[in-house]
């Protein structure tokens, strides 16, 4: 019988809410209210319930922990992701897996967590005024967080889908890494996406949230901000509207906040949206634009070995050549890494129906699946898209996929499908509705080149959303300052993966710890008169 | 799921008009009378008795190599179908879940089924080379209503059985591994 934390936690007396059996309206006071529990959410309510602040988290999804996860697609996409792990964008071009649970995407994602690339940090510094953000500078925070959640190299032997990437690209020459990640003690099942059953994967749900929660904190779930309310030039309060058991409709009932400090932590998505929702001041009309998705592109290969993708670590191999070689003013570049292949997922991105389909799905363990994330928002041709409000005021992001990024897709389906030959793939089908498996690499090649970049015809995916409040010196170009502070509103912080100004070009988790880490710590400065360091923890 | 059928993008599609469309958002409430997805075990949430009938024959075509081939494990395979398309349908926040009961009522209702489809008997009547040819029609229909449409379903039905692990045996997934 595996321990689970947050049932011991329940049980000692956690101020935890479930707002989906109030019978009545609540009201509740902090020192600071953290709209979402996700990577920046969960890294601020420990750090801030540390200095002694009065915390209040909110989260709309539910509190779902060990006991629940059983390893199910079917069970976890509905119960843990936004849309049933079928969120979209505007003209339903790109699918974006996203967490909606208590822990946000870090309870489902699959652990890879590499600290900021230094090429991006210069980018930041050179185009968004964001001097601070030097690799010394933020060094001691991604140490810090590295610390906290266990983060390292993965130590054990990929799994054949990993072991594949690197072998294919070792015969072209290309270098490979071993992905460092956030588990301790793994187990090696191979199911973080839907959920860690044994609490190996340092997640915010069983580190950073229980951190808070021993310290006093507050955590509401079932619980939707709808907007902040203002008083002149501050926030005066956050309204809620109380989901169902569901979490998908609203009750009748609200639950409102009042703090000293706001902490928007919602995601790239919902941040921005919650803002727009808000009359919070937006003069330069920098709300919600240029998110950013890491456009992914999925390539398939049969291999004659048994894969068996499901099993082990998840992605433990990566690529950065195509990123390193890539100068931000040419063609887009990617990241390689695989994916786990379970079997909805896999059945319902792989193109076509019937019987061919099903021929397709035939032989899963023998499949390898490959994927390139594309590095979008670092070229005047990449300006990502923008979050916007439908009529329900539910939040909509319209991603139009560009030439830039079609290109990026195309380069990276023939770079993928030359390394899986390279392997010993005996074929390899790029997931697009117009290929098949081809058998030979020069078959491949020819094939891809002429396949139409097409919406809803090229499969396009994304689990990164970044971006739609970026940080930046400048108030004319930025939503918040280099702390995660708004430009307007002076007890608002954002502090989460929409400060971003650009993509990462890596899997954003560690990221989003390391800023929000740093920022945490000079909030909680700055609110007590204290000075923290980043040994807080 | 698939953003469908505004006013305006019904209208630019040709297929009918206003008036069609009228008749379409009427279709949710004239349900079939008589369905083999009627078992009072399993209470729908989001689809109509016409809704579950199209499913299975839409599910029926899209699974065709997957399903099992002895009839009443292929009923039984398909009952599975529709009723965990059911359930991925009652998951949706209400926008998405809005945009999904449009198209399902677009393809329930015979007048706006035969236009947008080709198919003029009912579902369960549809000869499967029929329903074939319209989901073929549609996956690259220069129509991107169309396109969205075949998505929707392709992506729902295809969750709905390779979720459920009676489908596992045949693509030789073992399932999770059992812990604790």
């Amino acid at each position: 019988m595996i321990a689970d934390p947050i049932a011991l936690g329940l049980k000692k007396g956690w101020d935890v809410r479930d707002a989906s059996k109030l019978d009545r309206d609540l009201h509740l006071e902090a020192d600071v209210v953290i709209v979402g529990t996700g990577a920046g959410g969960g890294t601020a309510a420990e750090i801030l319930s540390l200095a002694g602040l009065k915390v209040v988290m909110v989260e709309t999804g539910a509190l779902l922990s060990s006991s629940d996860f059983h390893m199910l697609e079917r069970e976890a996409y509905p119960q843990m992701y936004q849309e049933s792990g079928n969120r979209q964008t505007k003209d339903k071009g790109i699918t974006i897996l996203q967490g909606r649970t208590v822990g946000g995407s870090t309870t489902v994602n699959w652990t890879s967590s590499f600290r900021t690339p230094l090429r991006t940090l210069e980018y930041w510094r050179n185009n968004f005024g964001l001097a601070d953000y030097t690799p010394e500078a933020l060094s001691p925070y991604f140490a810090l967080m590295e610390r906290r959640l266990n983060v390292a190299p993965w130590a054990v032997p990929p799994n054949e889908n990993n072991a594949i990437l690197k072998r294919g690209a070792a015969k072209l020459g290309i270098p490979t890494g071993i992905v460092p990640r956030n588990v301790k003690g793994c187990w090696n099942l191979g199911y973080c996406g839907l959920g860690c059953p044994t609490n190996a994967k340092q997640s915010m749900l069983v580190t950073t949230i229980p951190g808070a929660l021993e310290r006093g904190a507050t955590l509401i779930t079932h619980c939707r901000a709808q907007r902040f309310t203002m008083s002149g030039d501050s926030v005066s309060g956050l309204v809620c509207e109380a989901l169902d058991a569901t979490g998908l409709r609203s009750t009748p009932y609200s639950v409102t906040i009042s703090a000293k400090t706001y902490v928007a932590a919602g995601g790239s998505i919902n941040t921005p949206a919650l803002l727009l929702r808000s009359d919070i001041p937006n003069p330069h009309r920098r709300l919600g634009v240029r998110t950013f998705l890491h456009p992914v592109a999925i390539s398939a290969a049969v291999m004659p070995n048994v894969v068996n993708g499901f099993s082990g670590a998840p992605q433990t191999v990566y690529s950065d050549h195509f990123l390193e070689t890539a100068p931000f003013d040419g063609p887009i570049g990617y990241k390689l890494e695989v994916p786990p292949i379970y079997p909805l997922l896999y059945g319902s991105i792989t193109q076509g129906f019937g019987d061919k389909h099903a021929r397709l799905l035939d032989d899963m363990p023998n499949k390898e699946v490959m994927i390139a994330l594309l590095r979008d928002g670092f070229n005047d041709r990449s300006e990502g898209g923008s979050v916007e409000l439908r009529h329900d005021h539910s939040p909509q992001l319209d991603y139009p996929i560009d030439p830039y990024v079609w290109d990026g897709l195309r380069r990276s389906l023939l770079t993928m499908a030359e390394i899986q030959f390279a392997a010993g793939a005996t074929s390899v089908m790029p997931i697009h509705e117009s290929a098949w498996p081809y058998t030979s690499w020069e078959q491949a090649r020819a094939q891809i080149a002429e396949l139409p970049m097409e919406l809803l015809l090229m499969r396009v995916v994304s689990a990164h959303v970044m971006g739609g409040c970026a940080m930046g010196s400048d108030e004319h170009t930025a939503v918040v300052d280099g702390k995660g502070r708004h430009h307007q509103v002076g007890n608002l912080f954002v502090f989460d993966g929409s400060v971003f100004p650009t993509s990462i070009g890596a899997n954003p988790q560690l990221s989003i710890y390391g800023v929000v880490s740093r920022n945490a710590n000079l909030l909680a400065s700055a609110m007590t008169g204290k000075t923290f360091t980043p040994a807080l923890l | 799921m698939s953003r469908l059928l505004s006013r305006r993008e019904l209208i630019k599609t040709g297929i009918g008009g206003v008036a069609v469309l009228v008749l379409a958002n009427c279709a949710r409430s004239n349900k079939a009378a008589i369905s083999p997805f009627a078992d009072p075990s399993y209470p729908y949430n989001i689809l109509s008795s016409a809704d579950r009938a199209m499913i299975a024959a839409v599910g029926g075509a899209m699974l065709a190599g997957a399903l099992p081939t002895e009839p009443a494990a292929r009923a039984a395979a398909l009952v599975e179908v529709v009723r965990g398309v059911d359930v991925a349908a009652a998951g949706l926040t209400p926008s998405p879940q809005g945009e999904l009961q449009q198209l399902f009522g677009l393809l329930s209702f015979p007048l706006t089924r035969g236009f947008a489809t080709g198919i003029w008997s009912s579902w369960s009547d549809a000869p499967p080379s029929d329903v074939v040819k319209f989901l073929e029609n549609w996956r690259f229909s220069n129509v991107m209503l169309f396109k969205t449409a075949y998505q929707a379903l392709h992506t729902i039905v295809m969750a709905s059985w390779y979720g459920n692990n009676v489908s596992w045996a045949q693509i030789g997934y073992p399932g999770p591994p059992r812990i604790g």
